[in-house]
């Protein structure tokens, strides 16, 4: 571990313009310690934003739900109102990592976390991400947890995480402060990057940016579903997960919000395979159809080809089983 | 006193089961478990020694090579960083098991990614981590190293006296009503115990003490002396706890010299711990293996012939190589047999003893290989393994001593249902999970190895016991209390066991399995010492002794100790050698597992639902640590069916997957109730106390258990471990209908 400074933040505009000059936010610590300690991370200086008033889960004047940025992914699970409203979310968080390091992370920092890469975690390898222009050494060596979908030449990294999946499929957003106290709000779809000729940056965030919340639209009807494929029961990242929001009308797709984790830079969304579906009957063939669609441009590295026929039979399922009309979601 | 046994007779006496106090055996709670769940019990890591400072060993980066500059000067700059040691004894790799020598030594040669080339230390760990990290390293790299085991180019050997060709198995295998021919892999494991391997160094003058988590400090002390050129007599070393070992911490590995040279260059005791990545970088891998299996049975499925041909890998140089086919030999008949280990040389972190070596591996596959046969011959698995089990050795005119091996398949079959299975793969399904289970046979050979132990009756009626032996989470504290209290006829808080300091007499080490009997046994002799002792006191023959609740007499206890002894202590050395009964019986552990499993239809996921485990492993000395030993196998058994791998990179040989994150061992999550039962049993050829080894019996096939029920539950069979999710996509039913 890099010696580092530490400064705890008071208020909003402290933490923002101390991000702005070069420092790195702290939450829960989950990921970036352990980053830290490899030096795959290494900030001069952390902000600890844990006494930032950013800790409840609050009504919105529209009837969602405003999360706070330091609600801990436990808290966040267990929260009544998501749980019933948002189950697909509850689902998501409870998938992933294990009971403590949920206690600790939290909502910004879930958002946030890094590729786990085996390379990037190794200082010793060549990797875009962690040093840009030194090569990607994940594309042929073993890389089974690696992307399928919007890979570039530069990095075939996932983002790893769950939360994030149900909030794309809940189409929420994203509220940060920059470091001039001005507020903007971005759909959780375009948070991510997709790596490009860019792997270093994640997401949108700029220097200086807060996550405060992420904001849920209000209640959505319709079955929520998320599934989750990894290597073990449980504490394992997911090799492929799917988020998915189903509304029928009669025996026809009313609506449909579908998300997948696991296989790419970021949570990923098609907006193309969702119009497929609705206004049609559920059938196999529609929905071999969609999975058709999701994946034509679906490309493995070797040691991940199985994500293209594992995604394939995901989606039908899930479809198969969020189209069922009568059983209880 | 010493009390010297060379184990060349059967021991018939069975004399732990005339003993009143009747602790052996029982489930008695672990002495030392208070402390461990209070946080009391000290690890290595945790010893609080004043003016200590840190090390941290420097990876290579590079497989093969020479390091040629080490940029020590920059970091040095620093006032916090004391030294950067790159002293010739540096230990490239760990000893293997058993080696009483140092192994290769030498920071400037490269074998393998990961190699520790130099120790930097300074005031704290984190300083020190930070300085290795950033170390500049200047390396010459040789371009001829090899990664890959099955590769054309990789040069291989073969250990001679590991080649058996009995018969004609190509015959055998043409004429055969039934025959299997396959091929198996199973890929590299690391221990990765939970507790990282440390060493904390300190000297006074010329004496070293080492505080170190170790498995076997008997051997230990001399390849650490001989490591720093100095003798053993001016060492001390302790591990008086040590959170697991599984193999890893057989043989002194390197931060036990690195930090003893460091200790002395600067003058400060010096802590060395290994992060997690480098436990799986410089400690003692796993290899993996591929095996070629040919079994060829008549009509009757009887074995006519037995092929295990297995390709293994080491360090060039190494000698222990993984002997896979160790059970293969004496477990089942068949006149024909092929059987022979290759060995690999690859530039990869060192291959050694890991949980079993050899069945861990071998039975695995073996056992795989027979529900195959079972499967061609349309015979049942259980009664398949029960018409295979020879009467004499198959390969050497030697009788069996003890075997329940017949019994754990009756008894796991009665007990787990399996006559209500079905038989037909692929049949059985509650909604997207498809259910199948399967069964294999456990085999682990049994080891006696040479031990002391003393034994003192201190004068107020307790009892000491004192020797080098560890308890690496086995229960070693529990059962020389049991056999101490029973001999000496005491109640369990009347007798204290001193473990893991090389000034108490040479145990055995833990390892093998053969730790409890070995060790067991040496106490058993002392106490045996002290009884005659006690009985010459009271002018009666020591058979006639009886001793319970701290009281002794003739006919009956009736004399407390403490007046008996008058204000004498009385103390022996138990001495246990093995001898003709280990060559003269073929020796080994049986039992048999069963399994559930659920394999998602449209996922591939495979959870282990119920699991059962009947093993018969000579004395039972603790109920509930050998049941626990047990549990510990048949989880990694699991682990290695379903998810465990260390994944090589084969462009440079290193580790990918070094942390517990990418590493899969199983979670609660996947592991279901397990259920295990011992069968009672003495062997008396393999030890005084008739008990045999249990640590490790437990692994000896059970993941071939699960892959057995994988097949049955979709007809897939998983020949390249471990089954993940990937390779069973492909057989699984279509979805579409
Ligand atoms: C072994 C292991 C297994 C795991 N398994 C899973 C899993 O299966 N699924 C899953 O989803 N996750 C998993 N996790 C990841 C875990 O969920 C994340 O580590 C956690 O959510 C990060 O939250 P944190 O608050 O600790 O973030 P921190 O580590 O504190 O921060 C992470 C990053 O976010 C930035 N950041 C934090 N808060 C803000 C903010 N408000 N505004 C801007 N930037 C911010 C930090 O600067 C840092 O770069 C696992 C983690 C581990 C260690
Ligand atoms: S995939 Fe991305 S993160 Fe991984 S090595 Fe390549 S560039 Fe680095």
């Amino acid at each position: 571990m890099k010696p580092f400074e530490y400064a705890k933040a008071t208020a909003h505009a402290d933490a923002t313009a101390q991000a702005a000059n070069n420092a790195t936010f702290i939450a829960g610590g989950t990921n970036l310690l352990d980053l830290m300690k490899l030096e795959v991370m290494a900030p001069g200086k952390l902000v600890d934003i844990n006494r930032l008033d950013l800790s409840e889960i609050s009504q919105t004047d529209d009837g969602g739900l405003r999360i706070g940025a330091l609600v801990t992914n436990s808290d966040c699970a267990a929260d009544k109102r998501i749980r019933d409203d948002y189950p697909v979310l509850s689902r998501a968080i409870l998938a992933g990592a294990s009971g403590q390091l949920r206690n600790k992370a939290t909502t910004g920092g879930n958002l946030c976390q890094r590729t786990r890469c085996y390379y990037f975690y190794d200082t010793a390898m060549p990797c875009n991400k962690r040093e840009p222009g030194s090569g990607c050494q994940a594309m042929e060596g073993f890389n089974r947890i690696h992307a399928i979908l919007g890979a570039s030449d530069a990095c075939i990294a996932t983002y790893p995480g769950d939360m994030a999946v149900a909030m794309t499929a809940l189409h929420a957003q994203v509220e940060i402060e920059d470091k001039s106290g001005d507020i903007r709000h971005v759909p959780v779809r375009e948070f991510h990057l997709l790596p490009g000729d860019h792997p270093e940056k994640d997401n949108i965030l700029e220097p200086g940016d807060l996550i405060t919340a992420v904001i849920l639209p209000p209640p959505v009807e319709g079955k929520q579903i998320y599934q989750k494929v990894r290597d073990r029961a449980s504490y394992a990242f997911a090799l492929c997960s799917v988020a998915a929001i189903v509304k029928m009308d009669g025996d026809t797709i009313a609506s449909v919000a579908l998300a997948f984790g696991g296989l790419a830079h970021k949570p990923w969304c098609d907006e193309a395979v969702e119009e497929l579906l609705v206004g049609q009957q559920p059938s196999a063939e529609l929905f071999g159809k969609a999975a058709d669609l999701l994946l034509a441009e679906a490309q493995g590295y070797g040691s991940n080809d199985f994500k293209v026929p594992l995604t394939r039979r995901v989606l039908i399922s899930v479809l198969k089983k969020a189209t069922q009309t009568g059983a209880a979601s | 006193m010493n009390a010297h046994r060379k184990m060349d007779k059967p021991d018939t006496r069975n004399r732990l089961d005339d003993m009143s106090q009747g602790l052996v055996g029982t489930a008695m709670d672990r002495p030392d478990g208070p402390l461990k769940v209070s946080g009391q019990a000290t690890y290595a890591h945790e010893w609080e020694v004043p003016d200590m400072v840190h090390g941290v060993l420097v990876r290579a980066t590079i497989s093969k090579g020479r390091v040629t500059d080490v940029a020590s000067d920059e970091i040095l700059a620093d006032d916090a960083i004391h030294a950067v040691i790159t002293d010739d004894r540096l230990l490239r790799r760990p000893a293997q098991g058993g080696a009483n020598e140092a192994p290769p030594q030498g920071s400037k040669q490269v074998d393998y990614f990961g190699q520790p080339i130099a120790l930097v230390v300074a005031d704290t760990f984190e300083q020190a981590r930070h300085a290795a990290n950033n170390l500049k390293i200047g390396y010459e790299t040789e371009g001829n190293a090899a990664f890959d085991p099955e590769a054309a180019a990789t040069e291989t050997d073969k250990p001679e006296d590991d080649q058996l060709d009995q018969g004609d198995l190509d015959q055998a295998m043409r004429n055969a009503a039934f025959t299997v021919d396959q091929v198996y892999r199973t890929p590299g494991h690391n221990s990765a115990a939970m507790e990282p391997h440390c060493a904390i160094a300190s000297w006074e003058g010329d004496k070293l003490t080492l505080r170190g988590s170790y498995q076997m400090l008997n051997f230990n002390i001399n390849e650490l002396a001989d490591a720093l050129h100095i003798s053993a007599d001016n060492i001390r070393m302790l591990s008086p706890f040590v959170g697991g070992g599984f193999g890893s911490k057989l043989g002194l590995s390197p931060e036990a010299v690195a930090a003893a040279i460091a200790a002395k260059e600067i003058g400060l005791p010096v802590c060395v711990t290994l992060s997690r990545q480098q436990v799986f970088e410089t400690t003692m891998r796993r290899s993996e293996t591929h095996q070629h299996v040919r079994l060829s049975c008549g009509e009757d499925g009887v074995l006519t012939g037995l092929g295990h041909e297995c390709l293994v890998s080491n360090l060039p140089g190494e000698e222990f190589y993984e002997p896979v086919t160790q059970a293969t030999h004496f477990l089942y008949g068949g006149k024909n047999r092929k059987l022979g280990i290759e060995v690999a040389r690859l530039n990869r972190t060192c291959g050694g003893s890991v949980r079993a070596p050899g069945e861990a591996v071998g039975m695995q596959v073996l056992e795989n290989a027979m529900d195959e046969l079972a499967e061609a011959a349309g015979i049942d698995p259980v009664e398949l393994r029960k018409r295979n089990i020879p009467e004499q050795h198959p390969e050497k005119d030697i009788p069996y001593s003890s075997r329940r091996f017949t019994e754990a398949l009756d008894e796991g079959a009665k007990r787990f249902g399996w006559d209500k299975r079905n038989a037909k793969p692929g049949n059985l399904r509650e909604g997207d999970w498809l259910i199948g289970h399967g069964m294999a046979g456990a085999a682990r050979i049994n080891i006696l190895s040479e031990a002391k132990a003393k034994v003192t009756l201190l004068a107020n009626g307790s009892a000491v016991v004192e020797t080098d032996m560890t308890d690496i989470g086995t229960g070693t504290y529990a059962i020389l209390t049991q056999i101490a209290c029973d001999m000496l006829g005491l109640p369990a808080d009347k007798v204290e066991t001193k473990l893991g300091d090389t000034d108490f007499p040479a145990g055995p080490g833990s390892g093998g399995s053969w730790g409890a009997s070995s060790s067991g046994s040496a106490v058993f002799l002392a106490c045996e010492e002290i009884r005659r002792k006690l009985a010459d006191k009271l002018g009666s023959d020591e058979r006639d002794l009886e001793l319970a609740d701290g009281k002794a007499g003739t006919g009956e206890p009736a004399q407390s100790l403490a007046v008996i002894l008058d204000g004498e202590e009385i103390s022996a050395i138990g001495h246990i050698e093995p001898g003709k009964t280990l060559e003269d019986w073929q020796q080994a552990t049986y039992g048999s597992y069963f399994a559930e499993v659920a394999v998602n239809a449209i996922t591939g996921e495979t959870r282990v639902k119920r699991m059962l485990g009947v093993f018969g492993a000579g004395r039972i000395l603790n109920e509930k640590t050998a049941t626990s030993q047990c549990y510990g196998g048949m989880i990694w058994g699991i682990g290695s069916a379903l998810t465990e791998e260390l994944a090589f990179d084969n462009r440079d040989g290193h580790i990918v997957n070094h942390d517990l994150a990418e590493y899969h061992i199983p979670v609660n999550l996947d592991v279901p109730q397990i259920e295990v039962v011992l069968l009672k049993e003495r062997d008396e050829f393999a030890s005084p106390i008739q008990a045999k080894g249990i640590g490790e019996l437990g692994i000896c096939g059970a993941a071939a258990a699960v892959t057995n029920a994988i097949y049955n539950a979709t007809g897939i069979r998983v020949r390249d471990y471990p089954a993940t999710l990937d390779k069973l996509l492909e057989g699984l039913p279509d979805q579409q209908q």
